[in-house]
């Protein structure tokens, strides 16, 4: 059977940091989608889980030179050497892949046992918990989204570029009959919500995708790039101190 | 009340003096066993673990017994593959020792895990590339060794060893021990090296990752080396403490000089690689990274210089200095302290290549995350200690694990009153041997 698909395929994000505002749009909008639990007290980070987190960096200044910057931080997608994330080779059982199809890192939620190694390997902490069963508000069970399965207690789970997307999309591409899925065809839920217009994805391997042209410019940069990561989101940025903060650098290294 | 049953030639404490010792390690079980069951009924949740500390206490405990119980695989390895002879009046007990550790370690992944009911899809859907697949295949059948070889200890057992068929069972599997005991040496070399794996193939976590060879990091060398020079300590260490609450030497003490002499000199050249291995990290891995030293060193409440100095100088040249001095080694209080601080070396870099590197931030703007274990934590990682205890103790008490005891303690000869029924019994005859339940 001849593959639908022509080219491999490498998803991805650029976020321009210069146009977030720190709404938590893009959080909100992925705890709706994917059906993220949460619990009453959502105030301690270290348990609680988003797919998507914002963070606020600082430059460390005093008042007038004091800069803020809001950082939106989905899972990175990393490529590693060769597609092999830092997550992906370490999972004891197969639970987590990375996708040569479409660069994405899946998450087997009826595979994994619980063991955490693979959120020990990440340095995004990108990965979370499920240190309690999911329990919704009354009524609330009736909005889930039937495309995504809630996860059980005692497994990992993480961003998943919303991959329930790309198969309906891919779905509907087949029933037309095309082999390649237009840009708009398949986007994340936080792009889609992102009010400022910030969060941008696509596939970084597509000339003709946003994605391209924006990883390519000097402002871009990636979070923990000297790790080897490989990841593939992309964060640009006018100010240096911003891009400076995506990395850790010795002292006596230049800026 | 249970004479019958301890070994002949050797005396034992009352049976009331021992179920009363016990008692409290008892109640600290039974304490171990609730939190565990409260854990795999509600869940991880009993922790105080968190996203940032996937691992926690449970996985260095893990790690620390695994080492600790290193003693079983390399006296094993000294005794029947090298020929250190002298070492069979220590192999049983550091066979019991690492059974210990090694069903600890077991019963601690058991309840670590977020959904203990799929364990098993670490064998049935095995990913062949994570150290952890390798070190959980490794680690059970070098369990399945280690019963293999406690098992005859248990069948010497005074009344077990009547029944014909066990006697010789027991017999026969001694003289084919080496077999098994090059099995295990093979077996731990590889898992105490995957164990080490864990930590080093992490990439991503500049604290841990080592370079190395092939698919092993450094670290995977390292901790091989590190359990063969403290998991004899800790038997050492044991046998010690054993010898202090039963008031009597149990071992030789050339015995134990032997097996402190091959520590220590094991201990002497892991600290050397350890420091070589350390330097380079710190000079070169780190760095290229952007990491410095110092900043794995600073800015938070607990770790500082001085983990890196109680685990490399004082728990690793100061006891491996005094293990390859012939001084150092005949010196009891000398001895005692060598052992206790190449087993404390152990743990710290244990809890180091766990613990800390989960507390130190890798995006630079998250800062230093701490943990205390919660008591459920806390209880469940003092079970297998209470476990290991009382193991131990009945071992001791039923077994004859110690061959050079009744040589170094000889009795005194009893009078006709106090003899041992069994020295009584008139000899029965082979049909009667074969009915256990009858003698």
């Amino acid at each position: 059977m001849k593959s639908r698909q022509q080219k491999t395929k490498r998803y991805g994000m650029v976020i321009d940091l210069d146009k977030c505002t720190g709404c938590g749009a893009c959080m909100v909008a992925c705890m709706a989608e994917n059906n993220v639990p949460f619990k009453e007290d959502e105030s301690d980070k270290l348990d609680s889980i988003t797919w998507m987190r914002v963070y606020k960096l600082t430059n460390g200044k005093s008042f007038p030179k004091t800069d803020l910057c809001y950082l939106p931080r989905p899972c990175m997608h990393c490529e590693g050497d060769h597609g092999h994330p830092p997550c992906v080779s370490v999972c004891p059982a197969v639970a987590t892949d990375y996708s040569r199809e479409t660069g994405i890192v899946s998450q087997i939620y009826t595979r994994c046992f619980g063991c955490r190694y693979c959120m020990v390997a990440c340095p995004y902490h990108a990965r979370y918990f499920n240190w309690w069963d999911p329990v919704w508000p009354d009524g609330m069970e009736k909005y889930l989204s039937p495309n995504v399965s809630p996860r059980m207690r005692g497994v990992v789970e993480k961003c998943s570029f919303c991959f329930h997307r790309y198969q309906l999309a891919m779905d509907r591409a087949y029933y037309e009959g095309k082999r390649e899925l237009e840009e708009d065809e398949y986007q994340t839920a936080c792009t889609q919500a992102c009010p400022a217009g910030a969060i941008i994805f696509g596939d970084l391997n597509n000339t003709g995708h946003d994605v391209n042209k924006l990883k390519k410019s000097p402002n871009a940069f990636r979070l923990l790039e000297r790790l080897g990561t490989n990841p593939k989101v992309y964060y640009t940025s006018s100010r240096e101190w911003v891009r400076r903060a995506g990395d850790n650098y010795l002292k006596k290294e230049s800026k | 009340m249970d004479t019958a049953l301890i070994p002949k030639g050797v005396k034992r404490c009352p049976l009331w003096q021992f179920i009363l010792m016990l008692g409290p390690v008892v109640a600290l079980m039974l304490w171990g066993v609730f939190a565990m069951l409260l854990v795999l009924l509600k869940g991880l949740n009993q922790t105080n673990m968190n996203d940032a500390y996937g691992f926690a206490i449970w996985i260095w405990a893990d790690l620390t017994v695994i080492a600790l119980g290193g003693g079983a695989f390399f006296t094993g390895f000294l005794r029947y593959i090298i020929g250190k002879d002298e070492l069979k009046n220590i192999i049983n007990y550091a066979v019991i020792i690492g059974f210990v550790c090694y069903s600890s370690a077991l019963l601690i992944l058991g309840f670590d895990i977020g959904q203990p009911l799929r364990g098993w899809f670490i064998f049935w859907h095995a990913n062949v590339h994570s150290m952890l697949t390798e070190v959980a295949f490794c680690l059970t059948l070098y369990f399945g060794v280690l019963c293999i070889e406690y098992l005859p200890l248990i069948l010497e057992n005074r009344q077990v060893d009547k029944v014909p068929f066990f006697h010789n069972f027991s017999h026969n599997m001694h003289e084919i021990m080496a077999v098994f005991a090059a099995t295990g040496a093979f077996l731990s070399f590889f898992h105490q090296g995957s164990l080490g794996g864990v930590p080093g193939v992490l990439f991503a976590r500049p604290f841990a990752f080592r370079e190395g060879i092939f698919i092993w990091p450094w670290t995977f060398f390292l901790f091989t080396w590190s359990a063969a020079a403290c998991g004899p300590c800790f038997t050492i260490l044991i046998t010690k403490i054993t010898e202090k609450i039963a008031g009597k030497q149990l071992v030789k003490q050339n015995v134990i000089e032997l097996l402190a002499k091959i520590s220590g000199w094991m201990l002497a050249t892991y600290i050397i690689v350890k420091i070589i291995d350390t330097w380079y990290w710190a000079a070169v891995t780190a760095p290229s990274k952007g990491f410095g030293l110092s900043f794995f060193y600073s800015n938070n409440p607990l770790y500082g210089y001085w983990i890196l100095f109680m685990e490399i100088v004082l728990c690793g040249i100061v006891p491996a200095a005094i293990l390859i001095t012939g001084k150092g080694r005949k010196n009891p209080a000398a001895l005692w302290i060598a052992v206790i601080l190449a087993v404390l070396g152990v743990c710290i870099n244990r809890w180091v290549m766990v613990l800390q590197v989960l507390a130190i931030p890798v995006l630079t703007f998250e800062s230093w995350a701490m943990y205390f274990p919660s008591w459920q934590e806390i209880a469940t990682t003092l079970l297998p200690v209470a476990y290991g205890i009382i193991l131990i103790a009945l071992s001791y008490r039923y077994l004859p694990i110690f061959p050079n005891e009744a040589e170094l303690n000889p009795m005194e000869p009893l009078s006709s009153q106090e003899q041992e029924p069994d020295s009584v019994e008139p000899i029965v005859d082979q049909k009667q041997e074969l009915k256990p339940a009858e003698a």
